[in-house]
């Protein structure tokens, strides 16, 4: 029976990580892929989407994803396995984020600060934001489907005027404070053991920053989403997808409603709080109005187009969304050196670029004010917006249902059935 | 030592006559944006976030067409507020067209897929019209052109600003157009769609005609909220704001709390939550310092909590039965 896809003699056996060898096999080459990529290599530099990632900007980017994709991962246990949208969870990564502040960031007369060491606050953010979870489950249990969805909008405005009464916590002025940086020390000595926001020497290699975090996020994200993935499989994965897929039933098969529920509301708080308290140490400094709906909507986008209830899907989706301003960028600037140079196609690209005051086109590089011409920082919104729709309209079950035909279609060839 | 004083003061009377005004004017401002997302909903089940957009879309639209354009002025002879009535009234057909585009190109393809789909898709374009309407809107301040601009009149001591009383004057007009309309042929089909679709499909309803009405008539309605919620004390006065935008996202708790698919429950919701809201601001001000200042606006989510805990369904609207 070995190396039969699709045919299970056991329990066991279908409900295994990775079940196939080619799976297995992939997972391993993707896995060397991801080691690799941070560094200017002979051989992979020449490979165009991986090249990239030898360059600093684009190496914080992808730090920026995968930061995103451990938020997306604990909305995905909440509403893709327990199948409760919330739209909250902007609010509780600001829950994590200011959390890590308060236990780790520097104190002064005016702001709270502890300034104990990562291997306090990370996880000390992921479990205050599990508590605020706990907090709000009694409510958010009782309400289901469009009405949880609003209620969870709720949050994040109370959040935010949360962040106002305590200007101790969420510092002063509209620019945020400062977060403590990504550095391991053993207590609060002045040498940090491990130091990820300076460039440094590993072994016999020159690391810079952005490659040292990458490694650490990446380490974290996998311990994720191997837990995400285990969680899934657990009693408390199948309880969940039982409430998932039709409530009353699995309530009447004995399953606790309220009590998985409010797990998945922990479970899932826990993940976005802890990557809350990761964006904003990344970031250096972040107001409190960068945890508002429109970063709860993100993720919710993210997960309806990476495919909602996959981590492979929470993953491609993270990808997607977050990476796709960058590329819209790099097209633009592409589009731009085409329409200003004399190419055989720059008056179709001038159509579109708007180079200077009063020249035609809709797309504008120099102003960054609102107004038609628009700027390109707001049209990667627009195509945001689009991509939400599109997906939703075209193709419903996301990146996830388009590699499901791919799939689908080598599987069944040389037939179309 | 706050609190007290301030309310046996010898304007107590005239304090509370212009916060009952004030009330008044928020909540009929809710309830006209609970009206529209409510129509939405019963007839698609979908909750429009796109709905502050619209409205946006609406005050730009009333920009465009009575200063830009003059449009009745020009061929019509006659006093200023006239001229602003039909434009008004113009600014709400646009809008009501531009909701029917939506409709017609994204949410009827997706009538019966999920309901989280669906709202999903108008969060998406939330995003875009936002962004294309603030575009067009924030580089240089629009006016609205509104003709008792930020006027004031007085009842005793307490002076009350026109704008009020207009949004209230919009709030029972919307409300007796829509009361009414819900009692005729093509409203009591809306009434079958709501109840089931396919059974009304069954009984020879043209199902799509509905789903078009619902949501021309709920763009509409964005449309005048948002450009009343641009008056004088809610916004800087008569400029084109965003503050139709914002409003919409704090109507959601008077939805909620009214119940999702109930008109009365609309306009009750909206009166609860604009009374909350300004009382609140009003008489706990000398409180600001616990509870942080713009605390109001964060109260009507407060009050939706509570609501929810006690009644999950809001207070009119129908509790969903659930079968296995």
């Amino acid at each position: 029976m070995r190396g039969r896809p699709n045919l299970y003699t056991s329990y066991a056996s279908e409900s295994r990580l990775f079940p196939t060898r080619t799976q297995q096999l992939a997972i391993g080459i993707g896995f060397i892929l991801l080691l690799l990529m941070p560094f200017d290599l002979p051989v992979i530099d020449q490979v165009p989407l991986i090249r990239f990632l030898g360059d600093n900007a684009w190496l914080r980017v992808v730090n920026r994803m995968l930061i995103f994709c451990i938020a997306s991962l604990g909305l995905n246990i909440l509403s893709g396995l327990g199948g409760q949208v919330s739209l909250g969870h902007a609010f509780f990564m600001g829950v994590g984020a200011y959390t890590a502040v308060l236990v780790g960031g520097p104190g002064s007369s005016n702001l709270w600060g502890w300034g104990l060491p990562i291997w306090i606050w990370l996880p000390a953010s992921g479990v205050v934001a599990a508590l605020v979870g706990i907090l709000v489950a009694p409510a958010a249990v009782r309400v289901r489907g469009l009405y949880l969805a609003i209620t969870t909008l709720g949050l994040v405005f109370i959040g935010l005027h949360l962040s106002r009464i305590f200007p101790e916590i969420a510092g002063p002025g509209s620019l945020g404070r400062k977060w403590p940086k990504l550095e391991v020390r053993i207590w609060k000595e002045e040498e940090p053991f491990l130091d990820f926001s300076r460039d440094g020497h590993w072994f016999w290699f020159d690391i810079t920053d952005n490659q040292k975090t990458y490694y650490f996020l990446l380490a974290l994200l996998i311990i994720f989403a191997l837990w995400a993935a285990n969680l899934a499989r657990s009693r408390t994965g199948r309880a969940l997808a039982a409430i998932r897929d039709q409530d009353v039933a699995a309530e009447i098969m004995g399953v606790p409603e309220v009590k998985y529920k409010t797990i998945a509301f922990a479970i899932s708080s826990f993940y976005a709080g802890v990557a809350g308290a990761l964006l904003a140490s990344f970031a250096g400094q972040m107001p409190p109005e960068a945890w508002d709906l429109i970063l709860s909507v993100e993720f919710v986008a993210i997960l309806l187009i990476g495919g909602i209830g996959r981590i492979s899907g929470a993953l491609a989706g993270t990808f997607f969304v977050v990476l796709s301003p960058r590329f819209v960028e790099e097209i633009i600037e592409w589009m731009t050196e085409q329409a200003e140079g004399d190419g055989a196609f720059s008056g179709m690209w001038d159509f579109f670029i708007s180079l200077g005051h009063g020249d035609f086109g809709f797309i504008s590089i120099n102003e960054t004010a609102l107004g038609y011409p628009i700027p390109y920082s707001s049209l990667d919104e627009i195509i945001y917006g689009l991509l939400i729709v599109l997906f939703m309209l075209f193709e419903p079950l996301g990146l996830y249902g388009i590699w499901i035909n791919i799939r689908n279609y080598w599987k069944g060839w040389p037939f179309s059935y | 030592m706050t609190a007290i004083p301030v309310l046996l003061a010898a304007s107590s009377v005239d304090t509370f006559i212009q916060t009952l005004f004030k009330a008044l004017a928020l909540g009929s401002l809710y309830s006209i944006l609970a009206l529209g997302f409510v129509l939405i909903f019963k007839a698609t089940q979908t909750v429009n976030f796109s709905h502050g957009a619209l409205a946006l879309a609406g005050t730009w639209f009333l920009s465009m067409i009575f200063m830009d354009w003059d449009i009745p002025g020009r061929w019509l002879p006659g006093p200023n507020w006239l001229h602003w009535g039909i434009a008004l009234l113009l600014a709400m057909l646009v809008t009501a067209v531009f909701g029917l585009i939506i409709e017609r190109l994204t949410i009827r393809p997706m009538i019966g897929e999920p309901v989280f789909s669906m709202a999903v898709i108008t969060l998406g374009l939330e995003v875009m019209i936002r962004v294309i309407a603030d575009d067009a809107v924030m580089l240089t301040p629009r006016t609205l052109g509104i003709p008792w601009g930020s006027d004031t009149f007085k009842i005793g001591g307490a002076s009350v600003a026109w704008s009020y009383i207009a949004a209230v004057v919009m709030a029972a007009f919307v409300f007796f157009v829509i009361w009414r309309f819900l009692r005729t042929r093509t409203g009591v089909a809306m009434q079958a769609t709501a109840f089931d679709q396919e059974a009304a499909l069954a009984q020879g309803i043209n199902v799509g005609m509905v789903f078009a009405i619902a949501w021309a008539a709920g763009s509409a309605l964005a449309a005048a909220a948002g450009i009343f919620a641009s008056m004088s004390p809610w916004a800087a006065a008569g400029v084109a704001s965003r503050e139709g935008a914002f409003f919409a996202f704090r109507a959601l708790p008077a939805v909620i709390v009214g119940g999702l698919d109930s008109v009365p429950g609309a306009l009750a919701g909206g009166m609860l939550i604009g009374f909350v809201e300004i009382f609140a601001g009003q008489y706990l001000s000398g409180q600001a310092g616990i509870l942080g200042y713009g605390y109001q606006q964060v109260i009507p989510y407060v009050v939706m909590l509570i609501a929810l805990l006690i009644k999950p369904y809001g207070l009119f609207g129908t509790e969903e039965v659930r079968r296995v």
